[in-house]
């Protein structure tokens, strides 16, 4: 691997890092501090920012972390330093 | 006895109908129970089978799984498929204060107390994102292990090892605090004994094969309590006519809760006060107003959510998988197996509380006349050990919200008596509180036995010692720390939540910076990430001695939050330090970048 690609490739890596953190900020924090203007709100008979906390934010982390497994895999194979099958 | 060889091809593709079997197992025991219960055995007799029952099939894989070969003892030979690392991990992951504790502090604390929910599931993207692939393909047995080698230097390994075991040691006490509780009710024996008796199912599991006896454990583990946790939901999900998936139409329930809390007065304070107890006071779904509450959301969520990507017996949990890919996905199926527990608790502390309050179920209590609720044989059963009290208050004979007692521990193992389920749920849950507790305790006492036999002896005092008794030194040290966790347990020093709360914080003061930046700055070196670890455990420790000895909290940051300040203090020192002193060298610089690669060998190589 030439010198070059491993920057890219970590470059890559670091933006798709920096990405999910960013998603994980939104939801981890910024909807918890909203949450007695979000509980005006209603999703499907909860109010939102109850909703968030107790499952809107769990869902969001656990479709994340796939996802995330999935972009960073496709990353590794685009530079060929995906490990052997 | 191929199949029970742990290792290798033949046994990772059975994983499958092993554990499937082992799941039709357990269910068939579950209906027998249920079938001697209609045929009129004691309650009593219905909890000690389960408790047996679980018990006796761990340690019997414990006893299969020992080994002595370093690699399987340590990682168990990297050949833990990602699905069952998932579950393994999950289990490690849920101790006793999140199955026993969680629902029970939503049930009280409402809103503010799902910030642990957020915060238990939130740190895995941290794990994924920042550590778990890159200490794979580090290749390391312990996370001292890391540190040690990307830092050089047998001081920073050495600080890497204390700061584990303070935060390690603190969590296991918990864990054996609530085996020995469990134990005490189930078994009908005193606490002190409970303990120890914990402690024996616990090391039965471990010591004879460390990481692999404990990894097929802990699978066996995570089956039983996930059963345990969601059975009785659904449960009561249908009897109460929200249908079959609970997780997704407990909604209206909440909404129903909401409408109730008004008329029934909650949030007036008891005028009596019975120690250890409290009355529901909180409001189910409404945030505290103002920046204040936000930010105490906020940062104990924070705090949660990097001591996660912090405590040491975690992250070893991803170092047994065969591949660095392996150990991305794996941390993925952690997280969703963790999810179907977390995103359920809120739902159990719902139900649990409509079916006391709503005046329109057969089941409630508040409102009705007081001696047809002494009359009831939970009430009567849970109050001879101080864990519900009834006190008529205003003396009008009838049960006011405010004159109803409880500890909130007790929600998720009384729930099913609540709701009026047969009492073979109640002996399912007790089983899957102490699944819970023993395999979190099983993989803390394992973290610190490795850290002091692998790093600590074989590292830094004995080089050139044996495979042979570099294991025996980890299975003496096993019992010994056991021994030391089952007395400091048994002084009931803290509550489970507490000490459970400050591990976090110790981790994440001493190792998060540490492990972070050793990846993604490699300007990061050695007397950087000493400091790192020296200032931040010592400036979180002093903060939260300072603030259980009087001091007014910073912020409200209370001594729950005592991580904020410690990693702060490690971030600051650990920059400033590394800037001041001179770059890493050449070597170190290329093990980084060859550490960003998956392909490839492994950094270090065990023999």
């Amino acid at each position: 691997m030439t010198a070059d690609d491993r920057v890219a490739h970590w470059h890559r890596t670091r933006t798709l890092m920096i990405t999910h953190l960013c998603v994980w900020f939104v939801f981890a924090y910024g909807v918890h501090w909203f949450a007695p203007a979000l509980n005006n709100i209603s999703f499907v008979g909860w109010p939102l920012g109850y909703y968030f906390a107790a499952q809107g934010s769990l869902i969001v982390f656990v479709v994340q972390l796939f996802l995330f497994t999935k972009q960073q895999d496709a990353i590794d194979r685009e530079f060929g330093v995906a490990e052997d099958d | 006895m191929a199949l029970f060889s742990f290792e290798g091809k033949s046994f990772v593709d059975n994983l499958p109908k092993i554990y499937g079997i082992y799941t039709g197992g357990f269910l068939a025991f579950f209906a027998l129970m249920a079938w001697f219960e209609t045929l009129g055995m004691s309650a009593d007799m219905i909890g000690v089978l389960f408790l047996m029952f679980t018990i006796v099939i761990y340690a019997f894989i414990g006893v299969l799984s020992r080994t002595m070969a370093a690699d399987a003892y340590y990682v168990a030979g990297r050949s833990v498929p990602p699905v069952f690392n998932g579950m393994a991990t999950a289990a490690d992951w849920m101790s006793g204060a999140s199955f026993v504790a969680l629902a029970g502090g939503v049930f009280m604390g409402g809103h503010g107390y799902m910030a642990f929910i957020v915060g238990w599931t939130g740190g895995y993207v941290l794990v994924a994102t920042l550590m778990a692939p890159y200490l794979r393909k580090f290749g390391c047995y312990t996370v001292p292990d890391f540190i040690g080698t990307r830092y050089g230097g047998k001081l920073a390994r050495f600080c890497a090892i204390v700061v584990l075991v303070v935060a390690s040691f603190t969590y296991v006490t918990a864990q054996i605090n609530a085996t020995g509780t469990i134990a005490a009710r189930a078994l009908g024996i005193p606490f002190e004994f409970g303990v120890w008796f914990g402690l024996a199912g616990i090391l039965v599991c471990s010591m004879l094969g460390g990481m692999r006896a404990v990894t097929w454990t802990q699978v066996a583990q995570y089956i039983v309590l996930i059963i345990a946790y969601l059975l009785p939901v659904f449960w009561m999900s249908i009897v109460q006519g929200f249908g079959p998936v609970p997780q997704f139409a407990y909604g209206d329930a909440v909404a129903r809760i909401m409408e109730l809390e008004p008329m029934l007065g909650v949030g007036t304070k008891a005028t009596e006060s019975v120690a250890g107890l409290g009355v529901l006071t909180t409001l189910h779904a409404t945030p505290a107003e103002g920046a204040l509450a936000a930010w105490k959301f906020v940062t104990l969520t924070a705090c949660m959510m990097i001591g996660t990507a912090s405590l040491p017996h975690i992250l070893m949990r991803y170092f047994t998988t065969p591949s660095v890919r392996a150990a991305r996905n794996s941390v993925a199926w952690s997280l969703f197996f963790i999810f179907l527990l977390y995103f359920t608790a809120p739902a159990l502390a719902t139900f649990s509380k409509l079916q006391l309050l709503d005046p329109n179920l057969p089941t409630a209590i508040i409102g009705q006349s007081i001696d047809k609720v002494m009359a009831l044989d939970w009430v009567n059963k849970w109050s001879a050990i101080d864990m519900l009290a009834i006190r008529d208050s205003n003396g009008d004979g009838m049960l006011q919200i405010n004159e109803f007692f409880l500890r909130a521990d007790i929600i998720v193992l009384a729930t099913p008596e609540f709701a009026g389920l047969p009492y073979v749920i109640s002996g399912l849950v007790a089983a899957g509180g102490m699944a819970a507790a023993m395999s979190t305790a099983d993989g803390l006492l394992l973290a610190i036995a490795n850290a002091l036999s692998h790093d600590l002896y074989y590292k830094i005092i004995d080089p050139k010692a044996e495979t042979k008794k570099r294991l025996l030194t980890a299975r003496i040290l096993l019992l010994v720390i056991g021994a030391l966790g089952a007395f400091v347990a048994s002084l009931k020093l803290t509550g489970i939540l507490g000490a459970v709360a400050w591990a976090f914080c110790f981790a994440m003061s001493g190792l998060f910076f540490p492990l972070v930046l050793g990846v993604w700055w490699k300007r990061a070196n050695r007397p950087g990430a000493i400091a790192g670890m020296v200032i931040g455990l010592a400036s979180g420790w002093g903060y939260l001695i300072a603030v259980r000895s009087g001091m007014d909290p910073w912020l409200g940051l209370d001594h729950l939050r005592f991580g904020i300040v410690g990693a702060v203090a490690s971030l600051v020192s650990m920059v400033v330090v590394s800037l001041l002193t001179p770059e890493p060298d050449e070597e170190i610089q290329r093990m980084v970048d060859e550490v960003r690669i998956p392909r490839g060998d492994t950094i270090v190589s065990h023999h």
